[in-house]
């Protein structure tokens, strides 16, 4: 996939602040977009990703913190200046205009010429494959289209920054996975520095480069998504991000014992003492062992993959992910024995 | 096309029950039209044009041309002013009981008022009216003094004050269909505030505006209560011709000429809802 | 929003509030003055003057059979037509707005046939407008039932109720009444506001309701008749306000209940 560099800016936010009267909905956010990247900014409802996407374009003004755009701060900028490209949830497409007139929208603004505008216009239309809808309205489209649309206008003025808000939630499971390797391919395609809010954490790890995880106000991790997945700096990111076992454990000396297994912790677990690890349930061991003192509880085939409930003789749940070809030799109420890989565990205390 | 009698004998069960509403729908309103477009043509049991002929005469004319005239510029007046106060009551959304309480205001006097709006402005600006003796008190002029409440001018101003609130109820809606990632669309794409509304706004509430304005045209038009009450003699526009025609005692078998008058009425007003259904359709598609 | 905007808002609703709210004003000063000073003779009236107060009662009276007339009519028919006959929906709405299409004037104007044969049946009083007025409100009672009847799941509630040993009349009664209670009291308050104020019908066919008896009043004496005036615009506004609050209300503790 090839990455076109030219058309990429930086985008920083320092210490981005937003207080409403006694909530604080962003709380010191601070993040370094490089040019062309796609940051996607996820979290839970209310965790101020939202607000810091519209404050960087301009439709909310920040209580404290900058907005700099290629080291250029964009505090006394209006929206209407900022040279941002936004997508939105839904409903943003003009009505009363064609698909062709709506992508042209913003080129109008600048005062480009007509032939220029349709020229242009068809060349977005055609890189979202929609050319052959030029001529409709938007109510006559679809809610896969309409957003391939609005992401086609959103491009056409040749932004700066490409801001989408949560962008695929309104749409269909299908339709969602579609779209998203599509505004992948454009966005790699066309190279811009992008800025994505959604709080469906499949949809961040597949599409961007580097994922920032927020939670009430705050930056919690900023990694790539494998990184993120498999090194957890938080329990509020090892929660959020994919699936969970709590195995109580013990700490000393850089190294956590569970499931009688020793393993290493990652940073950010306590140094010493008793806490809980978090494991992927792909990261547990399953054999069968009549001697075992773990019981299988469920097996439930998930296609390629199998998830597998055990119960631990202190009367603990765990739940391992393995491939159904291994899951098969296992049935409810066989024993086995429980044991973890060898990778980091992050130990908390709770 | 042919219908099996089981299938019209459910019909027949089904619309039983709606019997007393059609009744009720037939006895008192399709009948009396019916009487109207019969009697505007039928004299003694024969067609006869006499009595549409009159609706060309003088007097008819003239009211008409006033009627038209009232309806248009009160219709006009009234959009314009009312759109504006729409406007303003969407943009103050916040505070819910100013708001409910204008809205509540608005119904009222758009609907209800009728017969105390002519006395609102007689209290007003009539002969002894509280702004007329205010007026006098300082400048000796005698505000209500040649009588203008009671002239076109004067019926103008007063239907403006049910125009305006009728305006901003129709149109409200309309208003609150413009969908904020319009404007943040339009901005973030490089619209300044004048530019959203020349290339945003406007289209799409225009539609909107030109129905509420046809809305308005057909309400003054048939608008009879306030001008009933605030002009006791005289018919310079039609709904008072209508009065004239029915209670008048100088001439007997006015009653027929009432008739050509109500259908002239019907033609205007189902002409103007005519045009108001097919503008409106296409609003309601883009703002609801 | 920049400064010149905020008080450009600010000039427009104090022009406005003027406009609207001075008239109301001068008629509360008009029904209160006296030759020296204020009185309450105009608004005592309401209740000692005999052909007033009689107006008052018998409009009272018609607003309150037509309410009747127009809930015993309406709320079945709309029910029926969503359950069972279907194909009529679209015929009853028709029906239901017509009368907004036919000015009252032209009904008056051929009403003289039907009522002869009313009159003949039911005598002379004033509150045979209800049958007519029944029809008059009827585009204002059918938006408010209709938007109740659409928020509810009609067919769930009376198949359920119908299972559970529910006749056809005890299932509207006592389940789907309670649930349209909103609907219902919103149609109520608007008809009640429109007979109050109907003055086209009963002035051309002769009958002593409220509207009428302020006209011929405010020949004689005008303080009253505005006394009257103002009495009915206010009662209208308390009645639309409470309706508007009740409907709040409602809303939110459904939106609570799910």
């Amino acid at each position: 996939m090839s990455r076109g560099e030219a058309g990429g800016h930086a985008l920083d936010i320092d210490e981005l602040t937003r207080v409403y009267g006694d909530s604080r909905a962003l709380d010191g956010l601070t993040l370094h977009i490089r040019p062309g990247e796609l940051v996607a900014l996820l979290g839970p409802s209310g965790c101020g990703k939202t607000t810091a996407l519209r404050i960087v374009a301009g439709l909310d003004e920040a209580t404290s913190g900058t907005v700099s755009v290629a080291g250029v701060d964009l505090h006394r900028t209006p929206a209407n200046r900022r040279d941002m490209g936004m997508v939105f949830q839904a409903y943003s497409l003009f009505p009363h205009l064609t698909v062709l007139d709506n992508v042209a929208f913003g080129l109008k603004m600048r005062g480009r010429g007509k032939r220029e505008r349709r020229d242009r216009a068809a060349q977005m239309l055609e890189l979202v494959g929609l050319a052959a809808y030029a001529d409709r309205y938007a109510t006559e489209l679809s809610g896969g289209q309409q957003q391939r649309v609005a992401l086609a206008r959103a491009l056409a003025i040749e932004p700066r920054v490409l801001l989408l808000d949560e962008p695929l939630s309104a749409l269909d499971a299908k339709v969602r996975i579609q779209l998203r390797d599509e505004i992948r391919r454009v966005q790699s395609e066309v190279g811009t520095t992008t800025l994505l809010v959604t709080h469906d954490q499949e949809e961040a790890l597949a599409v961007a480069d580097r994922v920032a995880v927020m939670s009430r106000g705050r930056l919690e991790q900023v990694a790539a998504p494998a990184q993120l997945y498999a090194n957890p700096a938080t329990p509020f990111v090892a929660d959020f991000v994919g699936l969970n076992n709590k195995v109580p454990a013990h700490v000393s000396g850089g190294r956590a014992t569970l499931l009688g297994v020793g393993v290493p912790t990652l940073p950010g677990s306590v140094a010493h003492g008793v806490g809980t690890a978090r494991v992927r349930p792909e990261s547990l061991t399953v054999t069968g062992d009549p001697a075992g003192s773990a019981t299988v509880a469920s097996v439930a085939f998930l296609g390629a993959i199998s998830r597998v409930a055990i119960t631990l003789a202190d009367g603990l749940t765990l739940t391992a992910q393995m491939p159904s070809s291994a899951a098969r030799r296992l049935a409810p109420g066989d024993r086995v024995t429980v044991g973890v890989q060898p990778d980091g565990v992050l130990v908390v205390r709770d | 096309m042919v219908i099996s009698g089981r299938r019209a004998a459910r019909t027949l069960r089904e619309a039983l029950p709606l019997l007393p509403f059609g009744v009720a729908v037939v006895v008192f309103l399709i009948i009396p039209t019916v009487t109207v477009l019969i009697g505007a043509v039928y004299v003694d049991g024969a067609f006869t044009l006499d009595r549409i002929a009159a609706l060309f005469t003088g007097t008819a004319l003239s009211a008409l041309a006033n009627s038209l005239l009232l309806s248009a510029i009160s219709a006009l007046v009234g959009a314009a002013a009312g759109a504006v106060l729409a406007w303003l009551i969407v943009s103050a959304a916040s505070t819910s009981t100013l708001r409910r309480a204008v809205l509540a205001l608005c119904s009222v006097l758009a609907q209800f008022g009728g017969v105390a709006l002519a006395f609102a402005f007689l209290a007003t600006v009539g002969l002894n009216g509280v702004l007329t003796l205010w007026v006098q008190q300082l400048t000796g002029w005698n505000l209500a003094g040649s009588g203008w409440l009671y002239s076109l001018g004067g019926l103008t101003l007063v239907y403006t004050y049910f125009q305006i609130p009728l305006m901003v109820i129709v149109f409200l809606p309309a208003l609150e269909g413009l969908r904020s990632q319009w404007r943040e669309a339009a901005v973030s794409l490089g619209a300044s505030t004048w530019a959203y509304w020349r290339d945003v706004a406007v289209p799409l509430l225009t539609p909107a505006f030109l129905g509420s304005v046809l809305l308005l045209f057909a309400n003054a038009f048939a608008a009879y209560a306030t001008a009933a009450a605030l002009v006791s003699q005289g018919s310079p526009i039609v709904p008072l011709l209508i009065r004239t025609a029915l209670t008048s005692d100088v001439v007997l078998g006015q009653a027929g000429f009432a008739y050509a008058l109500a259908l002239e009425m019907i033609v205007v007003v189902a002409v103007v809802m005519a045009a108001y259904r097919l503008v409106v359709r296409r609003s309601d598609r883009w703002l609801s | 929003m920049t400064v010149g905007a905020r008080w450009t808002r600010r000039v427009l609703w104090v022009g406005f509030g003027l406009f609207f709210l001075f008239p109301l004003y001068a008629m509360a000063d008009f029904s209160t003055r006296s030759r020296d000073g204020r009185t309450v003779q105009a608004w005592a009236n309401l209740v000692h003057d005999e052909a007033l107060y009689d107006a008052i009662a018998a409009s009272v009276l018609l607003a309150v059979l037509t309410v009747a007339g127009m809930l015993t009519l309406l709320v079945p028919t709309m029910i029926w037509v969503r359950l069972r006959a279907r194909w009529a929906r679209r015929l009853v709405e028709f029906f239901c707005l017509l009368p907004l299409t036919i000015p009252a004037l032209v009904i008056v104007v051929g009403l003289r046939n039907v009522y002869l044969w009313v009159t003949y049946l039911l005598g002379e009083s004033a509150l045979t407008l209800a049958f007519v007025y029944v029809v008059v409100v009827l585009p204002f009672a059918y938006r408010a039932l209709d938007a109740s009847l659409s928020a509810v799941d009609l067919r769930t509630l009376t198949e359920a109720a119908r299972s559970l040993g529910a006749g056809w009349f005890t299932a509207t009664l006592q389940v789907v009444v309670p649930n349209i209670w909103p609907g219902m009291v919103s149609a109520a308050f608007i008809s009640t506001a429109v007979v109050l104020g109907e003055y086209t019908i009963a002035s051309l066919s002769g009958y002593q309701t409220l509207p009428v008896q302020i006209v011929l009043l405010g020949k004689s004496d005008g303080p009253t008749s505005v006394a009257a005036s103002l009495a009915t615009l206010v009662f209208g506004f308390v009645l639309l306000s409470a309706l508007s609050l009740l409907t709040r209300r409602r809303r939110s503790t459904a939106s609570v209940a799910r």
